[in-house]
Formats: structure tokens, C-alpha cells, sequence
């Protein structure tokens, strides 16, 4: 049974802090899903602390942070670090989407992220992504 | 991690360790028997609580809200939570979470959503295994909760110790359409959003129908205050009701997202638990399970011996084809396939007849 079976990617789509614009993590949500991902969509204005106890619970494969507030050095070091703590960071890939700064994607790429994706960048290009890079559960 | 590991973890408390296994009970990733098997001896303490319900009756925000109460009393929570998948691509959007805004930040209640993966009876038998390893780290509360609809979602609420049925208020549409195998499923009813027009009638008919069910006649079918008196049923079995098994269903209304009626729902669950210990049907209900569990795996296992054995002579493939150029039929390749194994199980079951006949040979 397991041979044939495909491997399920599971992904936690997230929104955290003040930042209400979630068209974008709606629409990455579907893509993931259409791409035959299990999608669970974490709802708007989560603390950090939530973000880490859903990815810790759920066993999530890839973690992909949408924010637009331009809070993300605050809020996803923290994140990073509740991962950490319940031993769950190393093998969750870490992606960030929304509006960040060329100077701090590479900061944020050395607390510990994966990838980032702006606004330019295209579903084909984010599925391929996590299609490759998922870690093995 | 291996699966020692792994039910190391669990049986330690680590949330992480008991994530995995989880996954790892969905995926049937390698090992899962093992872990499963080992996880078995230590579970068995917690209550079981199935939620069902047509979508938008409010399920996820009563669970929520169910969880949030049992914390506040010092109990440990569990929660599954089944959406469907997409038949076309597999993927799924797993929203229950979203509802679960009364257990933030509380890593006592642990939370897990699960998609059907448009498997065939595989689902019920993941899900009790994921019951298995939430029993086993220690929840005192496991609740279920899934789309009332079909077959799968039917065997999988079906794993839980008292099942409470969702019903929104509305046309009695709602309500005839409960009368379709989630009627007989159902421990209790719970008429949620009984603030909305219409919730008084849900309960009116709704209490005609586990009457009929009954065998009895509506001992009061037409017009009066349905709300006063089903609240008030809810201590222990009406007395005016017909009772078939002793136990009759009580109907608890309740505003989920306000948080009213939740203590009734818990009461009339703790109460049917009480039914369960003293009628004797509870430990009737976890032989049914075992066995239900066990006939489940055998079906698994000869499917991947009979899908291992047609890789060998050739795939199906090859098999359809000679049906479709009219040298055979279906009929005759099932039996050409499964005569081997019918000819081996008579040949070393022989001399001992009696045993096989009470032995759990797939007969469905």
C-alpha cells in the first residue's frame, strides 16, 4: 500500500500580527491545494505562539508565513524560535511571502528562512519549490 | 525517529513525538503497525467523543468550545478533525483550526486536522489510531469531528464512545435528511444556533423522530414549547418517552459561538457515559470496535497480498484487456486469482474445521 501511495505534502498557510490582508495567503492556499498539498489555513491575526503550536501539531512538512505589515523581523524570529523549542524547525521548511525588503530577505534568510516569494513570484514557481525542498516525513 | 522512539516520546508527553505519530499512523508510513501496536497497551483511558453534522451547523466552533470547557475543569483535550479532500488533485484546505479561537496558545489541547484522502474505509481505521495515540499520551478527551456525510464519515464517528449530531435549525429538510444512517448513529442531538428562527420546530421534529425510531407514537406531536422541556429532559431519560434500549437520545439546543448550552452538552455526553458503564453496552460497544478493527486490517492486509500477487502474474492491466477482447470476464479472473489462495487456506485448515469457521476469514 505504501508504494503506491504519494507522498502528501502538508503545509500551514499563516498569517500573523496586525496585517488583515489575506487575498494573497488565500489564493497560495488554493494553489498548494490544487497542487494536491493538505492545505490548513491558519484565519487572520495570529500571535507567533499560535503559529508555532499549529505547526507543531499538525506536523506540517512546510510553514509559509504571508505578511504585508512589514512587522516580519519581529514577528518571524519568533516564530523560529518556538520552533526551536519544541524541536520542530529542523525539518519544517520555512517560507515567507509578501512585501519584504531585498536587504532583509537575506537577514531573514540568516535567522533561519527557506525562501522568500514577493509579489512577482509565480504559483508554478512556489509549488516546484515546495515540491523539491519539503522534507522527508 | 523510529517507532520505539516515537511511542517513548508520546508515552513521555512530548507534543512533537506525538505529532509525528500521527502522521505517521496517516501516512501507513513504515513502522506504523509497530507503533500502533506498542501505543495500544497504554491507551483505552480516555472518553471518545464523535461530533457530526451537515457543514456550516457549527461543528468546528462547538468542539472549540467543548475543548475550552473541559480545560477550564483540568481536563486534557484532544481533537481530530476530518475535511474532505479533492477526488481530482488529493489536496485538501483543512479550516477547522480556524475555529478553534478559545484554545489559543494551550498546548493542552492538541489539535490535529485530518484529510479523508479519498480513502476507502481506511480513514475510520487511521482515525481510531490516531484516537489510539492521543489516548495513549494522556488526553482524558478525545473529540472527533466530521462532515455528516456518507458512509466514511458514518464508520469514523462510529469510533467514538457517545456521538452528538449536529443540527442546524431551519427546513425540516435538515431534518429528513438525518433520517438517512445519522439518526441511528446519534447519542445526542444538538440543535445549534437556537438563537435563529426556526430552532424551537428543529427540535419539535426532531423529537418526533427519535420517537418513531422508538417504535413509540409522538406522544406529542402539534404545537407547544419544546425549549422548556428539553433542557430540562436532560438530566436522565424522559419519562413519558418510549425507551427501547434505555437510552433516548436527549436534544440539547445551544448558541456554539456564544458559548451557550455547552455545559447541557457536556452533561447529556457525561450522562450517556453513565449509560454506557451501567447498561453494560459501553463494554459491548468496544468489542464491537475491536472486532470492526480487526476485520478492517484483514481486509487491508489480503488487499495488498491480492494487489502484490496480480503485480506478479502480469498487473491488472493485463487482466482487462483480455476481458475487453472477450477471452474472459471479470467473474472468471477473480476467481482464477483467488483460487490459490482459497485451495491453501482449505489445505491447511483441514483438519480443523470447527476453528476455521469461527476464525475471522474475510467474508466481507
Amino acid at each position: 500500500m505504501s508504494v503506491e501511495e504519494q507522498r502528501t505534502i502538508r503545509c500551514l498557510v499563516a498569517k500573523v500580527g496586525l496585517d488583515g490582508h489575506d487575498r494573497g495567503a488565500h489564493v497560495i492556499t488554493r494553489a498548494f491545494r490544487d497542487a494536491g498539498f493538505e492545505v490548513i489555513y491558519s484565519g487572520l491575526h495570529r500571535s507567533p505562539e499560535e503559529i508555532v503550536q499549529a505547526a507543531v501539531q499538525e506536523d506540517v512538512n512546510v510553514l509559509g508565513i504571508s505578511i504585508l505589515s512589514g512587522a516580519h523581523d519581529t514577528l518571524v524570529p519568533q516564530i523560529v524560535e518556538g520552533l526551536r523549542e519544541y524541536g520542530a524547525f529542523e525539518d519544517t521548511l520555512l517560507i515567507v511571502g509578501g512585501i519584504i525588503p531585498d536587504e532583509d530577505e537575506e537577514r531573514l534568510k540568516g535567522k533561519g528562512v527557506d525562501e522568500v516569494f514577493g509579489p512577482g513570484a509565480s504559483m508554478g514557481e512556489m509549488v516546484e519549490y515546495v515540491r523539491e525542498h519539503a522534507p522527508e516525513r | 525517529m523510529n517507532p520505539e522512539e516515537l511511542v517513548e516520546g508520546v508515552l513521555a508527553g512530548e507534543h512533537r513525538a506525538l505529532a509525528r505519530a500521527i502522521t505517521v499512523i496517516e501516512n501507513r508510513a513504515d513502522g506504523y503497525r509497530e507503533l500502533v501496536s506498542a501505543l495500544h497497551t497504554h491507551a483505552g483511558e480516555a472518553d471518545v467523543i464523535g461530533v457530526t453534522g451537515s457543514p456550516g451547523a457549527g461543528k468546528s466552533t462547538l468542539v472549540d468550545k467543548l475543548a475550552a470547557t473541559y480545560r477550564e475543569r483540568g481536563l486534557t483535550v484532544g481533537v481530530i478533525a476530518i475535511d474532505p479532500s479533492s477526488p481530482y488533485s488529493g489536496g485538501a484546505v483543512l479550516g477547522d483550526r480556524i475555529r478553534m479561537g478559545s484554545n489559543i496558545g494551550d498546548m493542552e489541547v492538541f489539535f490535529r486536522s485530518m484529510s479523508a484522502r479519498g480513502s476507502l474505509g481506511g480513514l475510520s481505521a487511521a482515525t481510531s489510531d490516531a484516537v489510539t495515540a492521543l489516548d495513549a499520551f494522556g488526553k482524558d478527551k478525545v473529540i472527533i469531528e466530521t462532515v455528516g456525510a456518507g458512509q466514511n464519515e458514518i464508520d469514523i464517528v462510529r469510533t467514538a464512545d457517545s456521538v452528538a449530531v449536529l443540527v442546524p435549525p431551519g427546513s425540516g429538510d435538515d431534518v429528513q435528511m438525518l433520517k438517512a444512517g445519522i439518526l441511528e448513529i446519534a447519542d445526542l442531538f444538538v440543535v445549534n444556533k437556537a438563537d435563529l428562527d426556526g430552532a424551537d420546530r428543529t427540535v419539535q421534529e426532531l423529537r418526533e423522530l427519535v420517537q418513531y425510531q422508538q417504535g413509540g407514537v409522538p406522544s406529542d406531536v402539534g404545537h407547544h414549547s419544546a425549549t422548556a422541556e428539553t433542557v430540562k429532559g436532560l438530566g436522565s431519560s424522559d419519562g413519558d418517552e418510549a425507551e427501547t434500549d434505555g437510552w433516548t437520545s436527549p436534544i440539547v439546543e445551544t448558541v456554539a459561538n456564544r458559548g451557550e448550552g455547552v455545559e447541557d452538552v457536556l452533561a447529556a455526553v457525561a450522562d450517556h457515559r453513565t449509560h454506557l458503564q451501567e447498561s453494560g453496552e459501553g463494554d459491548e460497544q468496544t468489542r464491537t470496535r475491536y472486532a470492526e478493527e480487526i476485520r478492517t486490517l484483514l481486509r487491508e492486509d489480503l488487499n495488498d497480498l491480492l494487489a502484490a500477487e496480480v503485480d506478479r502474474r502480469g498487473g491488472l492491466d493485463s487482466y482487462v484487456e483480455r476481458v475487453v477482447a472477450g477471452e474472459t470476464d471479470p467473474y472468471s479472473v477473480a476467481d482464477e486469482l483467488l483460487t490459490p489462495i482459497a485451495d491453501c487456506i482449505e489445505g491447511t485448515d483441514r483438519g480443523d474445521a470447527a476453528r476455521r469457521e469461527q476464525g475471522p476469514t474475510a467474508e466481507d
